[in-house]
């Protein structure tokens, strides 16, 4: 048995240690939100947050996040109240949809890290998000508003809108 | 055992069981999609007809028979519903039609979504359900209350009577349900829609941002085991021997199986399934394609254009004798490559096959062929097959297909088990079913004022209707599209079509055989423009010159880009034009070309596609094809080496990053006209568009794709 927190709650699992925690996640705690894209961390589909950094859990060993706190899609928030999760709406970012999950908790970390970020920092922070129905120019501008609905300003206080 | 604490509900809606008046109503599970539902509702409800089911709480669910891959059917077929119906937008669930009759697309001979026209099929079906609806409603109001219909109106769900008489509808839809469908009807002028026309926020969203969203890779079933398949090498090649001892003893494995689709391993979890596949020992038989590469595909459709005339398409006047008699002509080749579909949700499917029927959950734009492909996997009649249709983590085609439905359901029916199988992205980008290659020979001829008096389009490629349905009477479909379809008016053109197959699969693949000819034609065009020494534009304008609703959107395309003004230093434009989908569509691309390395700054795109049911998500579907066209122009190219394709993943094969996009401006045209196709059309111009930006640039004419890679200094 491993023991795991994902969304501040402490789980266990049987899976063998080299599972990645996606598969964990998806197959062994029934927690689907986040995707399989590629098995290489090419896409991002599969991003959740390690100790608050984006990382992509299909390439992450179960042994390694033994004792780490995990944040996935469905503990973002408890009713898409997060900034993110309500520019997304505001915006209407989705299509398919499929990426969405990682593009989500890849825009909450950064935002978590640089509250205004500026077209450059999101390029940054957004390029190893795959989507394929091509959402990019909405995702950016709910990025800004988020940063705008979580009442940056005092923050970083570079961003530029586009 | 794991505990699974996270463990989504899957929503389930029952609807009721019966046929009548021809309209299928199956006993049908669900799982709903909506805003603000409350998962686990199991209010009393009525079907009123195939497409709406009413609850006795006033909840609205519409039943929709497109598929939802991102294009939006799921927010713009209820808004045709909702409208007739009287129903506010936020109060309707959607679910996924059910294999029926009612539910085929007439413009596809099928339950099929592709083709760009579900709502040209949806058009006139919805708004006439939602009428009919509600006349059913209101005369089931009015017999209970004993007065005549006409003394009612309804409101937002609710029909009001005489004598402050009111009922909502689910007071009345059981009732309703039972009384004749209503023959005549009158659909609302457009002058008085509430929905239809404005932009609304999509219903699906909200599921998308929370990870609620049920794609087919997300299908839970108690019991559920998990596999993955392993497929020939070399394309089309079978399995000889398979020695899986090794393999059965990997942890978790609980049967491996060979198939006519390769080898099938069934384990507990699904890493358990793909660590096993290193532990398989299988022999191959490579079949016919051992030594295909893509030279050897370039040299096929070659020998067969010069061998072939090819069948006619289309004969306007006598392009053969205008051509001789033309002051000037010119012959160029154009040839696109091999491309894949890479929709980010790989191939998967959820089969539980039991004794009497099979279950199948599946991410599927075809759902009767998926449903008879199961049944014959499984042994079953097809009656005894249930589609449970997810929703599609993209489709641009790929899911038109059905290659990864039958292993599913062997693999369940040989475990006893309901099984998920799960393609890795290896699987999908090595086994996809390719946009077909195709060499595109065009001759055109202007006369001593420059004017363009006959031309012809010779296209050599695979057929992939008539490798879909090998009856067909009509294998130019998938193969001529844009050129069939070219508004030019040009007294003499010839389209002339020579099929050749390659020995590979080849698929539909978003904007199909549209992307192709564009590419030809439209850098064609600039070519004959270049020739005749006129403006890009002012040439396209000649030839367009009777249809004002074409020129306007070329016309407005280049204004808005800054067509003819002074560009700034060092940027260059180009511009195309497609009519397809029954939509008319024109890019500019504004590109630099420094030392021989190309930037994309801008795309405009300018888009008449008829009436629009909600402009907010023909805007995105316009940046969707934008960005799939950007990805095929630039990098876009599957190469096979001994039968064997090179790209595995999306560092080999790939597509355009968040970082990477230009500025697109999209402008969407009011009109009347009647609904056009919105999800592929905007994919084709980029290609030809760029192109002629960078000849514009540098001189140089590019006659193949993809672009990057080939050498871009000034020639």
């Amino acid at each position: 048995m491993t023991r795991l927190t994902v969304n501040n709650r402490l789980m266990e699992t049987d899976a063998a240690p080299d599972t990645p925690l996606l598969w964990v996640l998806r197959d062994h705690l029934g927690m689907t939100g986040t995707k399989f894209g590629c098995g290489m961390a090419l896409c991002g589909a599969c991003t959740v947050h390690l100790d608050g950094v984006a990382v992509r859990s299909c390439v992450l060993p179960l042994s390694a996040v033994v004792d780490r706190a995990i944040t996935t899609i469905e503990g973002l928030s408890p009713d898409r109240s997060h900034a993110v999760q309500r520019a997304w709406l505001e915006i209407d970012v989705p299509q398919c949809g499929y990426c969405q999950s990682g593009q989500i908790m890849s825009a909450a970390a950064l935002l978590h890290r640089i509250p205004n970020p500026s077209d450059a920092e999101i390029d940054a922070a957004m390029s190893g998000n795959l989507c394929r129905c091509g959402t990019y120019p909405r995702i950016r501008k709910a990025i800004h508003r988020a940063a705008e609905l979580q009442g940056a300003g005092g923050g970083s206080g570079k961003g530029v809108r586009k | 055992m794991s505990r699974h604490p996270g463990e989504l509900t899957r929503r389930r809606f029952l609807g009721t069981a019966a046929r009548a008046g021809g309209t299928v109503l199956l006993a049908l599970t669900f799982p709903a999609f909506g805003s603000g539902q409350k998962p686990g509702a199991r209010a009393t409800s009525s079907q009123v007809n195939a497409w709406l089911i009413i609850g006795a709480d006033n909840s609205f669910t519409v039943v929709v028979d497109r598929s939802e891959m991102g294009q939006g059917v799921y927010t713009a077929l209820p808004m045709l519903l909702a409208e007739e119906l009287e129903i506010s937008l936020d109060s309707v669930k959607v679910v996924a039609a059910p294999v029926g009759d009612a539910y085929v697309n007439a413009g596809n001979g099928g339950q099929i979504t592709g083709t760009s026209n579900s709502v040209q099929d949806a058009w006139e079906k919805l708004r006439l359900a939602g009428a009919q609806a509600r006349t059913m409603l209101v005369a089931a109001a009015a017999q209970r209350w004993r007065v005549d219909p006409g003394l009612c109106h309804v409101r937002n769900g609710s029909i009001l009577g005489p004598a402050g008489k009111t009922a909502t509808y689910g007071d009345v839809a059981a009732a309703a349900a039972k009384l004749p469908v209503p023959k005549e009807v009158k659909l609302k002028p457009r002058e008085n829609f509430q929905l239809i026309g404005k932009p609304r926020l999509r219903i699906d969203s909200a599921s998308k941002v929370d990870g609620g969203a049920e794609f087919g890779i997300d299908v839970k079933l108690p019991g559920l085991l998990y596999a993955t398949l392993v497929q020939s090498p070399v394309l089309g090649g079978k399995v000889i021997a398979l020695d899986s001892a090794a393999a059965e003893a990997t942890p978790g494995v609980r049967k491996v199986i060979s198939t006519d689709g390769g080898v099938v391993i069934v384990a507990e979890h699904f890493w358990q399934a793909l660590r096993a596949r290193h532990a398989l020992k299988i022999t191959w038989d490579p079949g016919d394609n051992a030594h295909l590469d893509n030279a050897g595909i370039r040299a096929m459709l070659e020998k067969a254009a010069n061998l072939r005339q090819g069948l006619s398409a289309r004969a306007d006047g006598n392009a053969a004798k205008a051509l001789k008699s033309a002051k000037r002509a010119l012959q160029s080749v154009y040839e696109v490559p091999l491309l894949a579909h890479a929709p980010m949700e790989p191939m998967n499917c959820t089969a539980d096959v039991k004794p009497d029927g099979c279950d199948l959950y599946v991410g599927t734009q075809v759902q009767q062929i998926a449903q008879t492909t199961a049944a014959a996997a499984a042994g079953l009649d097809p009656g005894r097959v249930r589609v449970f249709t997810t929703l599609l983590g993209g489709g641009f085609g790929r899911r038109l297909e059905v290659d990864f439905i039958p292993a599913a359901v062997i693999a369940s029916k040989a475990v006893g088990a309901p099984v998920k199988l799960i393609w890795t992205r290896e699987d999908d980008m090595t086994h996809c079913t390719y946009r077909p290659p195709a060499r595109e020979e065009l001759s055109g001829g202007l006369d001593a004022e420059g004017r363009l008096i006959a031309w012809s389009l010779h296209i050599t490629s695979p057929s992939i209707t008539a490798r879909a349905s090998p009856s067909t009477t009509d294998p130019f479909d998938s193969v001529v599209e844009a050129a069939l379809n070219c508004p030019y008016a040009v007294p003499n053109f010839a389209l002339t079509y020579t099929r050749q197959e390659i020995g590979i699969d080849v698929g539909y693949m978003r904007s199909v055989s549209h992307a192709p000819n564009c590419f030809a034609i439209e850098s064609f065009m600039d070519e004959l423009a270049a020739a005749a020494g006129k403006d890009p534009v002012e040439f396209r304008m000649g030839l367009l010159a009777a249809k004002p609703r074409h020129a306007h959107v070329l016309k407005t395309a280049a204004e808005r880009a800054g067509w003819g003004r002074p560009a700034e230093a060092g940027r260059h434009l180009g511009i195309a034009f497609m009519e397809g989908y029954t939509t008319q569509i024109a890019q500019v691309a504004e590109i630099s070309v420094e030392a021989g390395e190309l930037k994309v700054h801008k795309i405009t795109c300018v888009v008449d596609c008829g009436q629009m049911v909600n402009p907010r998500i023909v805007e995105s579907q316009i940046e969707s094809g934008i960005v799939f066209g950007l990805t095929a122009a630039l990098w876009g190219e599957v190469t096979l080496v001994g039968g064997r394709v090179q790209q595995t993943n999306f560092n080999s094969y790939r597509l355009l990053r968040g970082n990477e996009m230009p500025e697109i401006d999209v402008h969407l045209v009011q009109s009347d006209a009647a609904p056009g196709g919105i999800g592929e059309a905007a994919v084709p111009p980029v290609a030809p568009a760029i192109c002629n930006a960078v000849f514009a640039a540098t001189g140089k004419r590019l006659r193949a794709l993809p672009i990057v890679g080939q050498n871009l200094l000034r020639a």
